[in-house]
């Protein structure tokens, strides 16, 4: 078997955070955004990562490409830790994985054209090339991703959301990288347009064969595009299975608790459908709780699972959970209609 | 008589680019304790014509037509008349709470001044009041947290403090715009279902609008779908998910991914939604449609009945787009 | 490998197809600008007082420095603005010709506003997006030196400074260098923090892009909006500050004049009949102001993008 793409070992992201008015040698209090994420990507794979506000997905995205510092190891290609290099080693790694970004017009330089921002990535990575070929190179990435080459010219704000979101990944693509990190690129855009986006993406990992990270908190999104999915909350792992184990065959309750929630556009199956409701609040991240940080919400919870916190365990579908089991036990007990 | 009684209603903006036209002759009814669910995405006009029936338009925007609640006309209404109704008897509930609950204020105080202000009740009754619904949107501890402030309720819990506000004076009709849309997953799902509950139990009329088909399918009775400030098809919930008789429908119901079903290619629809200047003739959707044809860029076919209770607004005949 | 030639060929054809132009921020706040009249109004007068004030000199029969003995000793009677004796706004008190004398005093005003400004946006600028985007300590420690110079009384300084080293041109600049763009780095600093997290910086911190080339490149570009308007708000702001100076009698040196010497010169010899000595110069530096203000109103407008 071939080195995955890129390992990911242990990654943690860890914020101070200072209250207003702290004194400057005031012990900060300590917010584990991210805490202890394992896993490994194939190339050509598709990884969906979803989750609630809050669950660190966005910060895991922006730690493996060191936008935020982290510790824990990040191998690319089986040989180099990302985050051990230099900013300027770093840089030579940059043009391997792009990202795509939520919002398409905030992520797109209102002051430049759209030839520009396409050339971004270029012009810092591909210095030798002279003007023509770079605007030539635009001109295809512009057409590979369904956008007129002749608007070229034109500024952001000429054009529709999911024209913008095009835009983003073109600017992406054009320096060939191996690896697309997507953060919900698809949830500000309208229904009608999401799909558009999503049928480009899933063409062009195919047609480029790209492995991609596809951050998204919206469920069904995720598992359309995905081979592997991980479910993530407050910063931990709960639950990584291919795209059809995890959601014919959710083991985590955290997993059927949000898979429940849902909304399925089918008035049958919508009432026919049973909601596992989550008792009370996210707790604050600041201060998790001790053991298994689901364990306050979780029907399924007991005195272990305060105590100690679950391993991630099982091969091709890994569960973080101490009383894993099929959805029909976590039911067993029939909530009074 | 209807609770609600829309008549061939229309919105337009003057800006300086021109005349918008955001709302263009929708008509429904709604009876008392009815659900309906308005449909669309961003420039179909939805919350533009939740503001025209509340009386809420921005100062540039003209309302055109007749709202007739409890047979009465409140469109354009003076404030004298409209007042005292969108006090008591209606009352709306926004996507982000933030914006209609005053961060300086208790909401202890923001609700019992509801109460004392309108229903007259003293102060103590009103906080009695105010707890007991909050109770009823399931605010666990409702009689402590009553006197935070409204930042120091959680997304899901400051959504819950809305509606209960909303509800405060038992209105008849509760509109809904897109209340859920900030909110994660398992916070909407309570939220929904609270909503739900409260509707049976407080026997409101609830207009929901949302971007969200899978919302609309668990919640309302009756939909009606919205593209480009005109109403493209309106029926009971179940048939119209069933059997969509309008392109766009289709389309929509065909680009999404659902998490009940192994996921084969999404079919998208082309283009991009309308631009709201663009000229007021012929149907919003046919530059996306695939069985558009000249005639649809000039002229759309008015909204009629092919089957009980449903209605569809297409030049084409439902043979020609099966 | 099967080419599909029909793919191609639409290829080719969009590839050929004409390039449209696009309609950038810029064009469009120049639109709106041209809309607004009462901008357009000032701009026209500061066109107006900038040709005043270069070509002025052509017109002028007298030059500012010639003494005029026919008026001298009279100038309340016949230092009057004339046509007939070439001086077109009167004389001064010493027989000068106030037409000559305006014309410089109004391009010394003009120079003093402009350079103070040029320096307050080019200093400023950098300075403040440098810090808002880097952050942390160097940011701490950047703004910090600012606040501390703006807590010296600066006019007392500027007046110091001028006694000190003797009145002079260069020392005006310098002092009102020193002060100008410190309100300038506040304010640039501020809009880039909130730049700093949109995500079109992010992506390009993402790819790579240096430091310093984003600050170029993403950064100033979006700042000059803020930037343009508060730069031309402060240009009267420096003309007052100069005036406010040679008022004083501190400003620039004598045979040099400045709208500010002009006024004091008019002020004080009002009570002798010869109103003209201080209504050419005011006229001129109230018009400036007005223009410029009115001008800076037009420029927020068409580039606040919010108002729209």
């Amino acid at each position: 078997m071939t080195a995955p793409l890129l390992r990911v070992e242990d990654l943690r992201v860890t914020f101070e955070i200072r209250r207003a008015g702290d004194l400057p040698w005031s012990k900060p209090r300590l917010l584990h955004a991210v805490n202890g994420i394992t896993f490994d990507l194939q190339p050509g794979e598709t990884l969906g990562i979803v989750g609630e506000s809050g669950c660190g997905k966005s910060t895991l995205a922006r730690a493996l490409i060191r936008m935020v510092p982290a510790t824990g190891r990040v191998l690319w290609q089986g040989k180099t830790d990302l985050l051990s290099l230099s900013r300027r080693e770093m840089l030579k790694y940059r043009a391997d994985i792009q990202m795509v970004f939520q919002d398409p017009l905030a992520s797109l330089n209102p002051r430049m054209t759209v030839g520009q921002i396409i050339a971004e990535p270029l012009r810092t990575h591909r210095p030798g090339l002279s003007r023509t070929e770079v605007r030539e190179r635009v001109k295809q990435m512009m057409d590979r991703v369904g956008l007129l080459p002749n608007q070229i010219n034109r500024y952001p704000h000429e054009f529709s959301g999911g024209q913008c979101q095009r835009i983003g990944i073109a600017r992406a693509l054009i320096v060939e990288p191996k690896l697309l990190i997507c953060d919900e690129p698809v949830s500000a855009l309208d229904v009608s347009i999401q799909a558009q986006v999503i049928n480009l993406l899933d063409e062009l990992q195919r047609d480029l064969g790209l492995a991609m990270i596809f951050i998204a908190h919206d469920l069904s999104v995720v598992k359309h595009i995905s081979d592997r999915v991980m479910v993530l909350y407050l910063g931990r792992e709960m639950e990584v299975a291919s795209s059809h184990d995890l959601y014919s065959d959710p083991q985590h309750p955290y997993t059927q608790a949000l898979l429940s929630a849902v909304p399925i556009p089918d008035p049958k199956a919508e009432r026919a459908k049973r909601v596992i409701p989550l008792e009370g609040d996210l707790p604050s991240p600041m201060s998790p709780p001790s053991g298994c940080v689901f364990r306050t919400r979780c029907p399924r919870a007991g005195e272990l699972c305060a105590a100690q916190v679950p391993l991630l365990t099982g091969q091709s579908h890994a569960v973080a959970c101490h009383f894993p089991g099929p959805l029909t036990e976590a039911l067993a007990q029939p909530e009074p209609a | 008589m209807a609770l609600l009684e829309v008549r061939d209603l229309g919105v337009s903006f003057e800006t300086p680019d021109g005349t918008v036209n955001a709302v263009n002759g929708v008509s429904f009814t709604l009876e008392r304790g009815e659900t309906l669910g308005i449909v669309g995405e961003s420039g179909s006009g939805k919350s533009q014509l939740s503001f025209a029936i509340m009386g809420l338009l921005a100062r540039n925007g003209r309302a055109r037509g007749s709202v007739l609640f409890d047979g009465q006309e409140i469109l354009n209404a003076p404030p004298k008349v409209i007042n005292p109704i969108r006090a008591n008897r209606i009352a709306m509930v926004f996507q982000d709470p933030m914006t209609s609950l005053n961060p300086y204020m208790r909401v202890s105080d923001q609700m019992a001044e509801v109460l004392t202000h309108h229903k007259g009740m003293s102060r103590a009754q009103a906080v009695r009041e105010a707890i007991r619904m909050l109770d009823a949107v399931k605010i666990p501890d409702a009689a402590n947290r009553v006197h935070l402030y409204p930042h120091e309720f959680s997304g899901g819990m400051r959504q819950r403090v809305m509606i209960a506000m909303a509800l405060l004076c038992r209105p008849e009709l509760l509109i809904a715009d897109e209340p859920t849309t900030a909110l994660d997953v398992t916070v909407q799902a309570q939220i929904m279902s609270l909503l739900a509950e409260l509707q049976r139990e407080f026997a409101m009329a609830t207009i929901l609008i949302t971007h969200d088909l899978g919302v609309v399918a668990g919640f309302c009775r009756q939909v009606m779908v919205l593209y480009g400030g005109k109403v493209m098809e309106q029926s009971p919930t179940d048939p119209l998910f069933e059997t969509p008789s309008h392109p766009y429908t289709r389309g929509l119901l065909r680009a999404i991914p659902r998490v009940d079903r192994e996921g084969d290619q999404l079919e998208s629809i082309p283009g991009s939604p309308p631009n709201m200047t663009r000229e007021d003739r012929g149907c919003p959707f046919a530059p996306r449609c695939a069985h558009a044809g000249e005639d649809c860029l000039d002229h759309l076919a008015p909204l009629t009945e092919f089957a009980p209770g449903r209605l569809r607004a297409c030049n084409r005949s439902l043979e020609e787009i099966a | 490998m099967v080419v599909d030639s029909t793919k191609m060929q639409r290829l080719a054809d969009r590839l050929a197809e004409q390039e449209i132009k696009g309609r950038s921020l810029w064009a469009d706040a120049r639109a709106r600008f041209f809309h607004n009249k009462a901008a357009v109004g000032g701009l026209i007068v500061l066109v107006l007082v900038a040709l005043f004030a270069i070509f002025g000199d052509m017109i002028a029969v007298w030059s500012n420095e010639e003494l005029d003995f026919s008026v001298m000793g009279q100038v309340a009677e016949l230092g009057g603005p004339s046509i007939a004796n070439g001086h077109y706004f009167g004389t001064d008190d010493l027989g000068r010709d106030l037409f000559a004398r305006t014309v410089q005093g109004t391009r010394i005003s003009l120079m003093v506003g402009i350079v103070g400004s040029a320096i307050a946006v080019i200093v400023g600028t950098l300075y403040g997006a440098t810090a808002g985007y880097l952050g942390g300590r160097i940011d701490s420690i950047m703004m910090r030196t600012v606040d501390i110079l703006m807590s010296i009384p600066y006019m007392f300084v500027l007046i110091l400074l001028l006694v000190m080293f003797g009145r002079s041109m260069s020392m005006l600049f310098i002092g009102i260098g020193l002060i100008s763009w410190l309100d300038m780095a506040r304010i640039v600093r501020g809009q880039t923090l909130s730049l700093k997290h949109k995500e079109f910086i992010e992506a390009a911190q993402a790819t790579g892009v240096p430091t310093f080339t984003i600050i170029r490149r993403h950064i100033v570009p979006n700042l000059l909006g803020v930037v343009a308007v508060y730069a031309t708000l402060l240009v009267p702001l420096m003309i007052l500050t100069e005036s406010f100076i040679s008022f004083l009698g501190l400003g620039v040196q004598e045979p040099l004049t400045s709208w500010g010497a002009l006024i004091s010169e008019g002020a004080r010899t009002m009570a002798y009949g010869t109103l003209w000595q201080l209504g050419f110069p005011l006229f001129f530096f109230v018009i400036t102001l007005f223009a410029f203000f009115f001008v800076g109103d037009g420029l927020r407008d068409a580039l606040d993008p919010k108002d729209r």
